[in-house]
């Protein structure tokens, strides 16, 4: 599978390379190693891309990480399982909520509970939520990195009104740690179901300011398109997944093709794909599902069902021998939890599968050829935070 | 003129220290006007940005502030950094926005020296701060910076050709190269036969004029064309290593050269220092010529942060593209249709 990609890229490069020796040997250029980060603006963190350059346009980069590393796969091993919902809400820490899910929903498995319609309707709701807060922080720093400054302004204020919602049930911006095994901690409170309509709406005005202010510019198309093609296959086979799979041209969304537990299914919702590959689609994905994720907020407050928001589970929580897998389609594509127990009070060993890893590891190969600009270029529009690439 | 201030006779020596210690305190001043009505106030409307808002009443004081934060920093030298050449480097930019100065009248009476070539001179001076970026860049020793100071180099020399192409219209229009000639041609001129109204020759050099925005924008790497100092890819690039007074000097070199470029343009395509209704030699427009003039710049440098805040930015070949291969033959296609049009008329 992986032999058969034609590395067009590189191909094309090698090509142009060898043209350009032909007629330019006495004013060839030493190549010259740039290293970007581990602080560097655009890295969002301390990840550090080491290109090769040969004036602006690079040879080789490879991503070197690692300088956050927290341990957290470790760190399970030695806490209760609801102590592990206040460490891995960090992992991804603009999409929190999102983390503690797939975690939650493996240890119900192993239990064999199930969280009541409730708990299960108001998980997808703030799951959806912490989505729409981590994909507008995209959809405006996509603009910083390619040098304008305004979206990113436009996105954290809007931002927060969706995190003063999050915040307003789960009284956490950033670490919610808001769900439990069986079910949730609290109940909605008062008139939140009307306050959140209202600021999907202000999500929705959001996606069209993008639109007009991003999407609509000339600039901005000529930067991103073509720039950073990722091919379906070559896609699938570095394992890459969600929105960057989607604009690949791959329709797998594990909400619609994989539910667990949680009320998608319930409501009338579209996934999108691009067939292009390039950065312009991977923004342009991101950007429709922001809306869609409005839209299904929108229509699970509809139709919360009554009741419990717990299901019945003991005080002391020992999970029963034997493992599970339970993934989710998070922020940032697909993110799973592989839970092994051994019938004791903590997990006996936890593997975390997280998007940002798989998602970057592309980077070598889709920088052949590219100029430094677009380094940039490709890695906002590839989408990583840094904490869900160190774990 | 020239040994005359004031009715008061003075030495050539004493007029010229006047003068350059005039334009000297007029280059900070019109780099703090223009960083706080556009920098600061349009920006936080545009951008909804609460931080501009809150030293003093809506904001008046965060300029005073940048001010002391930037005095109080370290004056730090790279380890390997050529010490002369990167002391230095800021000062050739601001030098290169003082010459620029020396040319722009703001009345019949106000200005610091009219040449015969004037147009031209402010063109040939402008690309001065090529050199002192090349020199940043170089002396900083960081690879990023060198990056910066190169990309710096090529969009400069790239933008200068439209930049003088776009002023070859004005200059056949009016029939000279002094910027005193052009705004006396622009306010004889006469538009739909009301001959008080003038000609400022945006009417009929709007191509000129747009061209003429775009070089700018391009001379003063200011988005779209910020790529020597693109922030989120090199980190700032010639500026990266410089801190404190010697980063606000190449602030204001930047800001006072908005300022000065936006004067020129004023000046050769909305009519400088004229205000119609008036006689060209009357006194009253050496008080308001300036005014006139200000309000001007104000509009033109709008035009120029208004981009500034709206624009992602070019990428170094595409923005080489568009120079050389549609801004230069556009205005060329300017320059013989304007040529034509002035033997046919």
């Amino acid at each position: 599978m992986v032999t058969a990609i034609t590395d067009r890229q590189q191909l094309a490069y090698i090509a142009g390379q060898a043209a350009d020796a032909r007629v330019n040997v006495e004013i060839e250029t030493e190549g010259m190693t740039l290293n970007m980060g581990p602080q560097h603006p655009a890295t969002h963190g301390t990840l550090r891309i080491v290109a090769k350059l040969d004036g602006e346009q690079v040879i080789e980069a490879a991503p070197i990480m690692g300088y956050m590393h927290r341990g957290y796969e470790k760190l399970t091993e030695v806490r209760s399982y609801p102590q592990v919902t206040t460490l891995i809400n960090r992992i991804d820490w603009l999409g929190s909520f999102a983390n503690e899910v797939p975690f939650i929903l493996a240890a119900e498995k192993l239990m064999e509970v199930e969280a009541p319609p409730r708990a299960q309707w108001i998980r997808t709701v703030l799951f959806e939520l912490s989505r729409i807060s981590n994909v507008m922080l995209f959809l405006g720093d996509m603009g910083v990195q390619l040098g304008a400054l305004t979206p990113v302004f436009f996105a954290f204020r809007d931002r927060e009104h969706v995190l003063n919602q999050i915040e307003s049930v789960t009284g956490g911006r950033f670490h919610p740690n808001f769900d439990r095994i069986g079910g949730l901690k609290d109940d909605l409170p008062k008139g939140w179901i009307e306050d959140t309509k209202a600021v999907m709406e202000k999500v929705r005005t959001f996606c069209d300011e993008m639109e007009d202010l991003i999407m609509g510019n000339e600039i901005f198309e000529a930067r991103t398109r073509g720039i950073g093609v990722i091919p379906a296959d070559v896609a699938l086979s570095y394992g890459m997944s969600g929105a960057n799979l989607r604009a690949s041209g791959v329709d797998w969304d594990l909400r619609r093709d994989r539910p667990v537990g949680l009320a998608w299914d319930e409501v009338d919702w579209k996934v999108w794909t691009h067939p292009d590959g390039d950065s312009f689609a991977r923004y342009w994905v991101r950007l429709q599902e922001t809306r869609e994720a409005s839209r299904i907020v929108d229509q699970l407050l509809d139709g919360i069902p009554a009741g419990p928001i717990m299901a019945k589970v003991p005080r002391i929580i020992k999970v029963p021998a034997g493992e599970a897998y339970v993934a989710t389609e998070n922020p940032l594509g697909q993110m799973g939890y592989y839970v092994v127990s051994k019938g004791d009070l903590v997990p006996f060993r936890v593997k975390i599968r997280s998007a940002s890893f798989n998602n970057i590891s592309i980077v070598p190969w889709v920088m052949k050829g590219v100029y430094v600009p677009d380094v940039i270029t490709i890695l906002a529009s590839l989408y990583f935070i840094l904490g869900d690439i160190d774990r | 003129m020239s040994s005359s201030l004031l009715a008061i006779d003075l030495a050539y020596w004493q007029v010229t220290t006047i003068k350059v210690i005039i334009v000297l305190s007029f280059i900070p001043l019109s780099a703090l006007i223009l960083g706080y009505v556009f920098l600061l106030k349009m920006m936080s409307h545009m951008q909804s940005r609460l931080g501009p808002m809150e030293a003093g009443p809506h904001g008046v004081l965060q300029l005073v502030a940048d001010g002391v934060k930037f005095i109080q920093k370290e004056d730090i030298f790279p380890d390997k950094a050529d010490r002369f050449v990167f002391a230095i480097a800021p000062l050739v930019v601001v030098l290169s926005t003082f010459l620029l100065f020396v040319v722009v009248p703001a009345g019949p009476d106000i200005y610091v020296e009219s040449l015969d070539t004037g147009i031209f001179f402010a063109l040939a001076v402008s690309s001065l701060s090529v050199v002192g970026i090349l020199m940043a860049g170089w002396a900083s020793a960081n690879k990023y910076s060198l990056m910066g100071g190169l990309r710096a180099a090529g969009q400069l020399i790239a933008y200068e050709l439209p930049l003088v192409l776009a002023v070859v219209g004005v200059v056949i229009q009016a029939g000279t190269l002094n910027l005193q000639g052009i705004v006396a041609a622009q306010a004889n001129g006469s538009m739909f036969g009301f001959d008080f109204l003038g000609n400022p020759f945006i009417i009929t050099q709007f191509i000129g004029f747009a061209i003429f925005l775009i070089a700018v924008q391009a001379e003063l790497t200011q988005t779209p064309f910020d790529m020597p100092v693109a922030e989120s890819e090199i980190v700032g690039g010639y500026q990266v290593e410089y801190t404190g007074f010697r980063f606000l000097f190449f602030f204001i070199g930047e800001f006072g050269t908005a300022f000065a470029f936006a004067a020129i343009a004023a000046t050769l395509f909305l009519g400088g220092w004229w205000l119609p209704g008036f006689d060209l030699d009357s006194n009253f427009l050496n008080v308001l010529g300036p005014l006139v003039l200000f309000a001007k710049v104000m509009l033109v440098a709008f035009f120029i942060f208004w981009f500034r805040f709206t624009y992602p930015r070019f990428r170094e070949d595409q923005l080489q593209k568009f120079a050389w291969k549609f801004l230069i033959p556009l205005a060329l296609l300017n320059i013989a249709a304007t040529g034509i049009l002035k033997v046919a008329f």
